[in-house]
């Protein structure tokens, strides 16, 4: 599995000397307040930056502004914020989208299609048009677009922020399992905090660009920190896998 | 999927086939193969419809396909290959050769068209660089489009006499009427190539289907896809507007008509419309050529805006009602 990871990275008024390496196999939650730099930092990784930001950030020890666009897109697979589809395809056409870096023939590409919207339990919406599916489809649809790439990596830019609660607890065991099943490398923005305590392996958590905190969620998200970066008072309930945070006055 | 797409080309074409001998019929001399012989039957043909018809094939495939690949590009279906600025570019090189008087010689003034075309592109490379959005891509157009506009308009107040003026406006209007063999060999080539960069730039289109973000992700070079689309276009609307004037509507309308028919990916539009857009303008002249009209013949120009008019407003309603 090739190692993603970012070494002193600045990006300036941004991120400020970030070492990061998120392990594969495991889902890492990029966490800190509106402005923090966390979406800047998934794009560093994803080799979205334009200038010197991607200069810091290797993949499988090579500087990724080096791998050509086209095989960096065939090992890392990157979710905008946005879910914006311009034109009305259908689920299977959206999805084979993430076939573009490949496109290895039909056969194999039909079957990786195949593969992701089975993964994302999307089968029976396959010739259904995109812009006809509930916001939960849709989210899973877009995830689906960037399975069928089979990338290594997963980088997703707040994958669960305009689904109910339900939805959101759905789509984050997805995202568990193919780290945990698969092997890939998950990378999601998160703003609730309860859900990268419950479905994260490992956390980063940036303020003002600056890494604050990393490690497992139980150890790094402490009172302590909450207050640090969010600036309020806050308390977490119940047992590991199953936590809620409940906030207070600062 | 693909085989939808494919069935609509095929669909397509034998429709063209079938239009293309029926515009050869069709005008002021009805020539039918089956009737009483026509005299100068032969000429007729060779030397004027036979052009004609190919020339608006040429004409209508190039706006077509450019059109697909520019509401792809622009991913909004208001999109029209007149929008990069290169249109009027090209109608202004033409009507400095009307102006100059020029345009008298033989070729000189498809060669200022182009010529303008070529300077349209290259203002609007420079302008939007490398890495430059697609917002101040499609500003940059317009403002190419508008200053080609303006000095055009310069161009017919100062025009030296009448002649010339009334030379200017007409040919700005649009047409295939008295087009040859020398048009239809400095469309057709540029045409296809035009065409050929749009398909190349295909699936970079589809995948700006999700955003600029995402199709960087998925390995597009916007760099090279802005090039592809400034060649392409530039080429298919510089060598259209060089031989036949503005003829608008024809790139807006005609992907519309055949986006339902396809699995609505930019790339599996372009071929379709290219088509779609042939069927079209070679029909309109056709019809252009039998509307009884005194002093003359129907402009292609105006009969296509006649009827692209009142579809773009119905598309306008309709996406309103969408919106609401």
């Amino acid at each position: 599995m090739m190692q993603l990871e970012a070494r002193a990275l600045f990006v300036r008024n941004r991120l400020h000397e970030v070492d990061f390496a998120p392990e594969p196999g495991r889902v890492t939650a990029i966490l800190g307040c509106n402005g923090a730099g966390k979406s800047t930092l998934l794009t560093a990784m994803a080799g979205l930056l334009p200038g010197r930001g991607t200069n810091a950030v290797r993949l499988d020890g090579r500087l990724l502004a080096r791998w050509s666009a086209r095989d960096r897109a065939r090992i890392i697979g990157y979710l905008p914020q946005s879910a914006e589809v311009a034109w009305n395809l259908s689920v299977r056409t959206l999805a084979g989208l993430g076939r573009l870096p490949h496109r290895a023939g039909l056969a194999v590409d039909e079957q990786a299609v195949a593969a992701a919207l089975k993964a994302l339990d999307l089968t029976h919406l396959a010739d259904r048009a995109v812009h006809t599916l509930s916001g939960g489809e849709r989210a899973r649809a877009l995830l689906a677009r960037v399975l069928a790439g089979e990338p290594h990596w997963i980088l997703a830019d707040e994958p669960v922020a305009s689904l109910d609660m339900a939805q959101a607890r759905a789509l984050l065991l997805r995202l568990r399992a193919l780290a945990h099943d698969e092997g890939r490398g998950v990378l999601v923005v998160l703003h609730d905090l309860a859900q990268a305590m419950n479905h994260a392996d490992a956390v980063i958590v940036l303020d003002h660009g600056v890494v604050v905190a990393q490690g497992p969620p139980e150890q790094a998200l402490t009172a302590g920190l909450i207050r640090m970066v969010w600036g309020v008072d806050a308390q977490w309930l119940g047992e590991p896998g199953a936590r809620a945070l409940a906030v207070g006055e600062a | 999927m693909s085989r939808l797409n494919g069935n609509l080309a095929l669909l397509l074409l034998l429709l063209l086939l079938l239009a293309v001998p029926l515009a050869l019929m069709a005008g002021q001399v009805w020539i039918d193969p089956l009737g009483s012989p026509v005299r100068h039957a032969v000429p007729i043909l060779m030397e004027l419809r036979l052009p004609r018809t190919l020339l608006a094939a040429v004409l209508g495939a190039g706006l077509g396909g450019a059109g697909a690949a520019m509401q792809g590009y622009l991913r909004n279906p208001l999109a029209d290959p007149g929008l990069f600025g290169v249109a009027p570019m090209a109608a202004l090189g033409a009507v400095l050769s009307l102006f100059t008087g020029y345009a008298a010689q033989e070729f000189l003034l498809p060669a200022f068209a182009l010529g303008g075309a070529a300077l349209g592109m290259a203002l609007l490379a420079l302008i939007a660089g490398r890495e430059g959005g697609l917002a101040l891509f499609t500003l940059a157009g317009m403002m190419i489009a508008s200053l080609a506009g303006a000095l055009t308009s310069l161009a017919i107040s100062l025009s030296p006499n009448p002649f010339a003026m009334s030379e200017i406006v007409t040919w700005l209007m649009g047409a295939l009427a008295d087009r040859g063999w020398h048009e239809v060999a400095i469309a057709t080539p540029l045409t296809l190539a035009g065409l050929a960069l749009l398909v190349l730039a295909g699936p970079a289109l589809d995948a700006l289907t999700l955003g600029e973000a995402a199709a960087r992700s998925l390995g597009v070079r916007h760099g090279r896809l802005q090039a592809l689309m400034i060649a392409g276009v530039g080429l298919v609307v510089g060598g259209g507007v060089a031989v036949a004037g503005i003829v608008g509507f024809v790139g807006l309308v005609v992907p519309h008509l055949v986006r339902p028919w396809t699995d609505q990916r930019p790339s599996a539009l372009i071929a379709p419309s290219a088509l779609a857009g042939a069927l079209l303008v070679v029909v309109a002249d056709a019809l252009c050529r039998l509307v009884p009209l005194q002093g003359g013949e129907l402009r292609l120009g105006i009969a296509l805006s006649l009827i692209g008019a009142p579809f773009f407003l119905r598309l306008l309603v309709q996406l309103r009602r969408e919106i609401a």
